[in-house]
């Protein structure tokens, strides 16, 4: 199976095997990297890439099976003893100190010997790096200043600032914006034509296509396929992928738009850094009508979502829902107002993970079981049983506690809970994030039903083919402000990615 | 004569604050130690009356001060070694972790104070530490005496406040101290074994706490009471969250509350017919008053109070 | 060598009831280090405590007395800790609640006896929960830190006490810190008799059916437990969590407040420096060990109770100071809390 490659491998991993509790995260793997390519690992979401490279960077140690680097056995049972191999890994979620400089956060723990810092010969370093590979960030910034593209600079610095010759970049993409990718991709090509590795792990077929030498899939914690780039298509890896023909048509569109239901006008907003991070913003949701709201999260996405949620004071501007201004400051009048929230951190915002699946569907409408002072927890239940069965949750019953429900079954407690309260408006951020495809298109089905019962939906997402399905109209969001709006039909992903990069004209 | 009397009264002021605000500081600048790692210390008012209890035993049984204090910095470490495994090891809430360890070095203290002198009709006695006069300086006017005839503990305490400025700020193990405090993730990708680096850090810190608790027997009294801490433990708590976790600024903080406990002592005498209670309050009302004040400014280590595991799905 | 830690499937509820008797057991057993290092001899140690304390029928009822502050201030942690407001203030809310029910009691004109005794349990509960919103606000309006806060205020209150008995409170005639006698209309009536089993203890056991009753039953017992689970979640769900933490402080401080009634009113009569042995902090370990449950709170107040009275009689028996009552309430509130750490994972240990 394996392809024939005239280079020597760097890394070998054999029938690596990986259990978290009952989930076989890493079923009997083989991998191997070879010296100056670029590897991708493709997969969907929950097929085991980033436990396997966890796994390679001794963040994790594996059940059982072996690895060896340069031909050597290696036991890694921490970072550690990963790096002193030369493997370095920028991990989908950052882990920076916001509060310390770039330089303090690259240089930590470096210092062999050394008892006082000795930042000017750090600094020297730390330059002839950044014009080697291109990374330019200044040394002395804060890292809470800098955006998200910026930031993985730095964690890709870190790596290379330990002299990484196996780098491991999880899903790097995902906050970048278009252009920004196409600068990293630049990197990684200097980083591999010095002979080092990379190993680029994704779920984006294009770009797979465009970066990598080598494709190995991932399947349920299975290699399934491997395959030379050029020896493949876009086609042939996403049936791998899968396992089936990706049948990705666009659902119906709307019906009949109606009236206008809340109307966003001249919405200046900071976030919690104080910083403005949505400007002048102006937006009107109708009836009947899914709205998109494209664009790189971090954005001003989620402050604007905060605002319509009762929760965030605005600076400067109104919302109004219908004829009435919405009330800040109180998720609750938010509720009561019509609003239904789909948050985009589930587990953090939407859900209390140590409470009852029936006391997490009543949530936001647990007034509605009130009697005098206490709450009419038989009537509490029957709600819940409800909507169990109406949803379909899978849970050993109302009363047992959310943690114990799978990613997609919260979800359907959240939705459950803002469906049954027939909202008028419905604000979805990132609706299916991290769900799979089953449970996906049952969240897509469930919102389009609300569209055409009537509701006005907001759905905020970074999914440019969840967007591309589901919407009606499209705006992208960049920098706190609207670059354009453009209905679904007239829509092309390349206009839409431009606005995402923050470019207004289309260029010739 | 009123002259010196004020010139005699600021002087006897300045070192009384001096000298209040002393095991104020070893217990900051222990807290800090440790809470920059990440890890409140809540057993602080425990580990201060351990080791007063320790300090002054151990002297009244071996006649050297110094082997006390010794022995206070020796109890301070096992006992926030206690902390390390409950709350860095085990992973373990901080908050309760940090009060049964008070609640633990209190019984236990009382315990074993009971056990080896009994119950006597006055509490036993050790010749306590004398002031050192630092030739020259301490013949200044007013500060000369205030602040250059003070036990070597003092000064000590004094020197410790910009040592830990630059080991925390300028050194690579600060550097490494405050990433683990501040997003322990970040420290072990990059190397950096979390759980030991807390582990010293709250020994390191215990060390001083313990001190912190001995000079109250050795130096500030000569006798082991059960009210000997009183509080001051929690008072550290406070300072360095209105010094910002920083330790100049804590030991200013410090400094404010020891200069209010040597007014309110002074002032008892003073006006002998109010209750002394009413002064005792003062240092422990401005403190709230202070945090009050300052708290909304102020940003904790991010990671504090985060026992730190690797995330393990499922 | 290292622990491997791995959430696990919440365990079922008779595991939950078993942990606290577990966790007492070991205690028990590892207390047996104190007391051989004092000199005790161990079957005559434990023999003594606990025949001291349930032996005989006037010991049994005065452990059931020595109980009914013990409960109420771990209800009042208990109840604080769910909405996780870190209330450790029960200390100085119990003197609070002491010193209102005092002063109520020393200058109520002449009333019948049910009339003043509602009254200071009124002013009691008030002036505890009162003491308790401070630190409620402080964490609600300006950040403050509840623990330090809360910690602190207690130092603040003892020396309130101590200004008011040895100034305005102070018994006419008296140099000692003592104020004068509560009318005895306003002692708490005896419920057996040849005991000082009193109407406190009566009082205690109502609480935990209210605590009980506000927990599962109650709009705020369903916003607290959702506080205390995830503020931020409960906040964009329309709870208002200033609210929630304000109303929970003050039905803590207020439970915490009748300890201090009791004390009072059922015990010593008058106000004294000396009226709690840090009940307030006992409540801490008891409410942990209780489980934060109203029943699992009473239970484990009754069993340090146990210990509390009856190492009285080990130190007379055996001269193991009875600060022995101390050592093992810390060390159950820690033994506990690794036993804790079991329900949530499993432990490997591996060798490297």
């Amino acid at each position: 199976m394996s392809v024939i490659s005239p280079k020597k491998p760097v890394v070998e991993m054999h029938s690596i095997t990986k259990t978290f509790l009952d989930v076989v995260a890493n079923n009997n793997v083989d991998l191997r990297l070879y010296e100056g390519e670029i590897c991708a690992l493709l997969g969907e979401n929950g097929a085991g890439k980033t436990t396997l490279m966890n796994i390679l960077f001794g963040y994790y140690t594996a059940d059982s099976g072996q690895i060896l680097v340069r031909g050597e056995k290696v036991a890694f049972s921490s970072p550690h003893d990963a790096i002193e191999n030369g493997v370095g890994m920028v991990h989908q979620h950052f882990s920076l100190v916001p509060s310390q400089t770039v330089l303090e956060n690259i240089v930590v723990g470096s210092f062999r010997g050394k008892f006082f810092l000795d930042t000017a010969a750090a600094k020297r370093k730390l330059l002839e790096l950044q014009n080697r590979f291109g990374l330019h960030v200044d040394p002395d910034a804060f890292v809470w200043t800098l955006p998200v593209g910026s930031q993985q600079k730095v964690e890709i610095l870190k790596a290379l600032y330990r002299d990484a010759s196996i780098l491991i970049l999880d899903e790097p993409t995902a906050v970048l914006a278009p252009l920004e990718t196409k600068e990293l991709f630049a990197t990684l090509r200097t980083f591999a034509a010095e002979g080092r590795s990379v190993v680029f792990i994704s779920h984006k077929l294009n770009e797979v296509m465009e970066i990598s030498d080598r494709v190995v899939v991932l399947a349920r914690g299975k290699v399934v396929a491997e395959r030379k780039t050029s020896e493949t298509s876009e086609k042939e890896l996403a049936n791998l992928m899968v396992g089936h023909e990706l049948t990705k048509q666009p659902y119906s569109p709307s019906r009949k738009t109606g009236a206008p239901l809340l109307q966003v006008s001249g919405l200046t907003v900071k976030n919690d850094k104080g910083v403005v991070a949505v400007k002048d913003l102006s937006l009107t949701l109708h009836a009947g009508e899914i709205t998109a709201l494209a664009g790189v999260s971090g954005n001003g996405q989620k402050e604007l979502a905060e605002v319509l949620f009762g929760f965030r004071e605005l600076l400067q501007g109104s919302v109004m829902i219908g004829d009435q201004p919405l009330p800040f400051g109180s998720p609750k009048a938010a509720i009561e107002s019509g609003i239904g929230r789909i948050p985009e951190d589930r587990m953090t915002t939407g859900l209390i993970l140590d409470l009852t699946v029936e006391e997490n569907l009543a949530l936001e409408n647990h007034t509605k079981f009130k009697k005098g002072w206490t709450i009419d927890y038989r009537a509490l239940r029957r709600h819940a049983e409800k909507l169990i069965e109406d949803f379909s949750i899978k849970t050993a019953g109302p009363g047992a506690i959310a943690r114990t429900l799978s990613g997609g079954n919260l979800q359907k407690i959240i939705l459950a809970r803002v469906l049954s309260a027939s909202p008028r408006i419905i604000v979805a951020a990132q609706p299916t994030r991290g769900l799979d495809v089953g449970a996906a298109e049952y969240v897509h089905r469930r919102i389009l039903e609300a569209r055409d019962a009537g509701s006005a939906v907001l759905l905020i997402s970074e999914d440019l083919d969840e967007i591309f399905m589901l919407s009606d109209r499209i705006a992208v969001m960049f920098e706190g402000v609207i670059m354009g709006m453009v209905g679904r039909r007239e829509a092309s992903i390349e206009q839409i990615s431009l606005w995402m990069s923050g470019v207004k004209e289309k260029c010739a | 004569m009123e002259q010196i009397f004020n010139l005699t009264f600021l002087a006897g002021l300045l070192g009384a604050m001096i000298r209040m605000a002393t095991p104020i500081i070893f217990g900051t600048m222990g807290e800090i130690i440790a809470e920059r790692s990440g890890v409140l210390n809540l057993g602080i008012e425990g580990i201060m009356l351990m080791g007063a209890m320790t300090g002054f035993l151990t002297t009244l049984h071996t006649g050297s001060l110094w082997l006390g204090v010794l022995a206070a910095a020796l109890v301070g470490i096992l006992l926030s070694l206690l902390m390390a495994f409950l709350s860095v090891i085990l992973g373990l809430s901080q908050h309760v972790s940090g009060l049964g360890i008070t609640l633990l070095s209190t019984g236990l203290a009382m315990f074993i104070y009971r056990l080896s002198v009994g119950s006597p009709v006055s509490p036993p006695t050790v010749k306590p530490f004398s002031p050192l006069a630092i030739p020259l300086l301490s013949n200044l006017p007013v500060v000369g005496k205030a602040f250059f005839n003070q036990y070597s503990l003092v000064y000590i305490a004094f020197l410790l406040i910009p040592i830990i400025w630059v080991l925390l700020f300028k050194t690579s193990w600060g550097l490494v101290i405050r990433t683990v405090g501040e997003n322990p993730l970040a420290a072990d990708t990059v190397g950096i074994n979390v759980n030991l680096v807390r582990t010293l850090c709250l020994a390191a810190g215990g060390a001083l706490m313990g001190i912190g608790g001995a000079f109250l027997t050795l130096a500030h009294q000569n006798m082991f009471l059960i009210e000997v801490v009183g509080g001051r433990g929690w008072v550290c708590i406070a300072m360095v969250i209105f010094g910002n976790w920083n330790p100049i600024k804590g030991a200013g903080g410090a400094l404010l509350f020891g200069f209010l406990d040597g007014l309110q002592l002074r002032l008892q005498g003073i006006w002998y017919k109010i209750p002394f209670h009413l002064f005792l309050v003062i240092p422990y009302l401005i403190t709230i008053i202070a945090l009050a004040t300052m708290s909304r400014r102020t940003a904790s280590p991010a990671g504090l109070l985060k026992p730190y595991r690797r995330e393990e799905k499922g | 060598m290292r622990l491997i830690m791995t959430k696990r499937p919440p365990l079922s509820g008779w595991i939950q009831v078993l942990l606290p008797i577990g966790a007492i057991l070991v205690t028990l057993v590892l207390s047996a280090i104190p007391i051989l290092f004092a000199g005790g001899e161990l079957w005559l140690s434990f023999y003594s405590l606990f025949k001291g304390a349930l032996g005989t029928r006037y010991n049994l009822l005065e452990t059931f007395t020595h109980a009914a502050p013990l409960t109420f201030t771990g209800l009042a942690v208990a109840f604080a800790f769910r909405a996780k407001f870190w209330n450790i203030g029960a200390e100085g809310q119990l003197l609070a609640g002491a010193i209102a029910a005092a002063w109520v009691g020393i200058n109520a004109p002449p009333l019948p006896a049910f009339v003043l005794i509602f009254l200071i349990c009124l002013a009691g509960f008030l002036a505890g929960g009162a003491w308790a919103t401070i630190p409620a606000f402080l964490k609600n309006k300006l950040k403050v830190d509840d623990v330090v806060s809360s910690l602190l205020l207690n130092y603040v209150m003892w020396h309130i006490m101590g200004f008011l008995l040895f100034g305005p409170m102070q018994m006419p005639g008296s140099s000692w810190p003592r104020s004068a006698a509560i009318a005895q209309a306003a002692h708490f009536p005896v419920l057996l008799s040849r005991s000082r089993f009193h109407l406190g203890i009566l009082l205690a056991a109502i609480a935990v059916l209210v605590v009980w009753f506000i927990n599962s039953k109650t709009e705020l017992g369903f916003q607290s437990r959702a506080v205390g689970a995830n503020a931020r979640a409960a906040a964009f769900g329309g709870i208002n969590v200033n609210s929630v933490i304000f109303k929970t402080a003050l039905i803590s401080g207020g439970l915490a407040g009748m300890a201090g009634v009791g004390e009072v009113a059922g015990i010593h009569f008058h106000l004294l420096m000396d009226i709690s042995p840090g009940f307030g902090y006992s409540g801490i370990v008891i409410a942990m060990l209780g489980r934060l449950h109203p029943v699992g709170t009473a239970l484990s107040a009754f069993f340090f109770s146990t210990v509390i009275v009856g190492a009285q009689s080990m130190s007379r028996m055996t001269g193991v100071p009875t600060y022995i009552a101390d050592v093992i309430q810390a060390m159950a509130l820690l033994v506990m809390l690794i036993a804790l750490l079991f329900t949530e994972y499993r432990i490997r240990v591996v060798r490297d």
